[in-house]
């Protein structure tokens, strides 16, 4: 089992529930790494549910681990990738297709659940129809505020910006749209003065 | 009156100062000797003459340099100012409520003419004569939210109202405290005031939304909010941080009362008519520790209100290690009277300083 209950935190920051099957005739689930795991677990509950299911899956550090299996439940299509990056182009012309009921579920990393939402409302489905569940890394994806820069999977508190460099503290606040927590300069008032990094939620 | 614009800046030398004029209608934000979050909010509907709080749109002696720095923010960091696709329509809604206001409230300084769709538009302080054709983009240099806001001091916030909730789908945001508009651009009330501490456990966010999503239109609302800046620095923003960061600690018992600025932010809320949304604007006022000491009753009262403040209220304005350096600077002019009620200066009823 790989849940992870994050503590309470402020009301901009995303929760997460555990997916559900709902009535619909097209349902689009997107999942990375551990996120298989929700699919998997999705499935059991409604055995019809995946005769109309279009699955994007990025395995990431799991190699083969689920493929296999996701494979098993004879989804109406599957899709296996490299990245969000190199999904994108198939999620928006899913997305473009998209009739009114279409149901979304999102299983895995916040990052990949963000950007997948990011993606579907900005295609016009309502929130109401995206169900997320976390599984896997609680790594974050970090916007720095300075640069603009994002940095993906982010797993200490400060870490250095993969765009500008500089030392940045990893915040609670969270952009939809953006699809990122708020990173900010942490030595800005005492400059080479950066705590040593300590593992989230540690 | 005439106004007369200074010319200085917010930043680099800080050329910034208040004339005996701007220090006596400074908005001081306290009206009794302690502080506490509360919604705070009352109609906007003129106040005494020459406050800031007379007309819809206040216009002092610093508008022409406040423009001038709005600019250099501009060209640096364009992302300041920001407006989502279905806000077009509350941008040409805030021009026109502000080229009303203005051309109406300070008739030497603008000129609205109004032909049908095409309108003449004379800022005389800025050197602008502009005619355009209301309702469509392309007869103005930018788009109606930036280019009316370019020419108004404060930020603007506009909130879309929909689902029970306010949206913050365009701003025009170069005098912050320290908020990103390209952040939080697209949050609901809740979400962008998320950092805000205690005030959510409160129920001030609830109580707040409810009040302004009941905001009608002709009946605006407004109420002040404030924090602390060191140096006359209009940009506190936290794309900047790293730059301005470090002032913070620059502070010394010499150079305290020059540097240390109170920021006070009159807020106003207006119903928009054509869009239905509301525009939030954020107009920040500055005044250092040693010209808001020369009205006694403010010197007393600032002096308890900072010594008295919860220990995360005093960090999350971001003032907290200051915080010692200020008391013994501002302990000096509390000589321990009462304080008048009420927010007024009262110099001629408040006894002088006994100290």
């Amino acid at each position: 089992m790989s849940k992870f209950q994050f503590p309470k935190s402020i009301a901009s920051r995303p929760v997460y529930g555990t997916l559900a099957p709902r009535p619909g005739k097209a349902h689009l689930m997107m999942a990375d790494a551990e996120g298989a795991e929700a699919l998997l677990d999705l499935a059991a509950q409604d055995a019809g549910l995946m005769g109309k299911a279009h699955i994007l899956y990025i395995p990431r550090d799991t190699g083969q681990t689920y493929t296999d299996r996701l494979r098993a439940l004879e989804p109406a299509q599957l899709y296996v990738g490299p990245s969000f990056d190199a999904a994108l182009p198939r999620l928006r012309r899913v997305l473009s297709d998209a009739h009114m009921g279409l149901q979304v579920y999102l299983a895995g990393t916040e990052g990949l659940m963000g950007r997948a939402a990011a993606e579907v409302t900005a295609a016009g489905i309502p929130l109401g129809a995206v169900q997320t569940e976390h599984r896997g890394s609680v790594a974050r994806r970090m916007q720095c505020v300075h640069c603009k820069g994002i940095t993906e999977d982010v797993t200490t508190d400060p870490f250095t910006c993969s765009h500008c460099g500089l030392n940045l503290f990893v915040r609670d606040h969270y952009s939809r749209r953006l699809a990122a927590f708020q990173g900010v300069c942490i030595d800005a008032e005492d400059p080479g003065n950066v705590p040593e990094p300590v593992e989230l939620y540690k | 009156m005439t106004i007369q614009f200074n010319d200085e800046t917010f930043r680099g030398d800080y050329s910034f100062r208040n004339s005996p004029w701007a220090i006596r209608r400074f908005p001081f934000p306290f009206h009794e000797d302690s502080y506490m979050y509360s919604v705070n909010m009352e109609q906007h509907r003129g106040g005494p003459a020459g406050s800031v709080y007379e007309k819809r749109f206040d216009v002092d002696e610093h508008y022409v340099s406040e423009m001038r720095d709005r600019a250099i923010v501009l060209a640096e960091d364009p992302l300041r100012c920001q407006s989502l696709p279905h806000m077009t329509l509350a941008g040409w809604d805030l021009l026109e409520l502000i080229m009303v206001s203005k051309s109406e409230d300070y008739p030497d300084l603008f000129e609205l003419h109004r032909d049908g769709e095409r309108w003449r538009w004379v800022n005389r302080p800025m050197g602008i004569d502009d005619t355009f054709t209301f309702m469509d983009e392309t007869t103005l240099p930018y788009g109606p939210m930036e280019y009316i806001t370019r020419q108004t001091q404060g930020d603007f916030a506009v909130l879309d109202q929909r689902d029970d909730n306010l949206w913050m789908d365009a701003g025009m945001v170069t005098t912050q405290a320290d908020w990103s508009l390209d952040f939080d651009i697209g949050m609901n009330f809740f979400e962008w005031h998320a950092p805000v501490p205690l005030a959510h456990e409160m129920g001030i966010f609830k109580r707040a939304l409810k009040f302004l999503m009941n905001v009608q239109q002709g009946a605006p609302a407004r109420r002040l909010n404030w924090t602390m800046t060191v140096n006359p620095l209009l940009d506190t923003s936290p794309e900047n941080y790293h730059k301005w960061g470090i002032q913070k600690t620059e502070l010394t018992p010499e150079n305290i009362g020059a540097k240390q600025h109170l920021r006070v932010e009159l807020q106003t809320f207006y119903r928009l008519p054509r869009s239905n949304a509301l525009v939030f604007p954020i107009r920040c006022y500055l005044i250092a520790f040693q010209d808001l000491v020369t009205v006694p009753k403010w010197g007393r009262r600032l002096h308890r209100v900072i010594r008295d403040l919860p220990d995360e209220l005093a960090t999350y304005k971001g003032f907290i290690a200051n915080r010692p350096l200020m008391l013994d600077y501002l302990s000096r002019y509390d000589d321990g009277l009462p304080t008048s009620p009420g927010v007024w200066p009262d110099l001629d009823t408040e006894p002088p300083l006994q100290k």
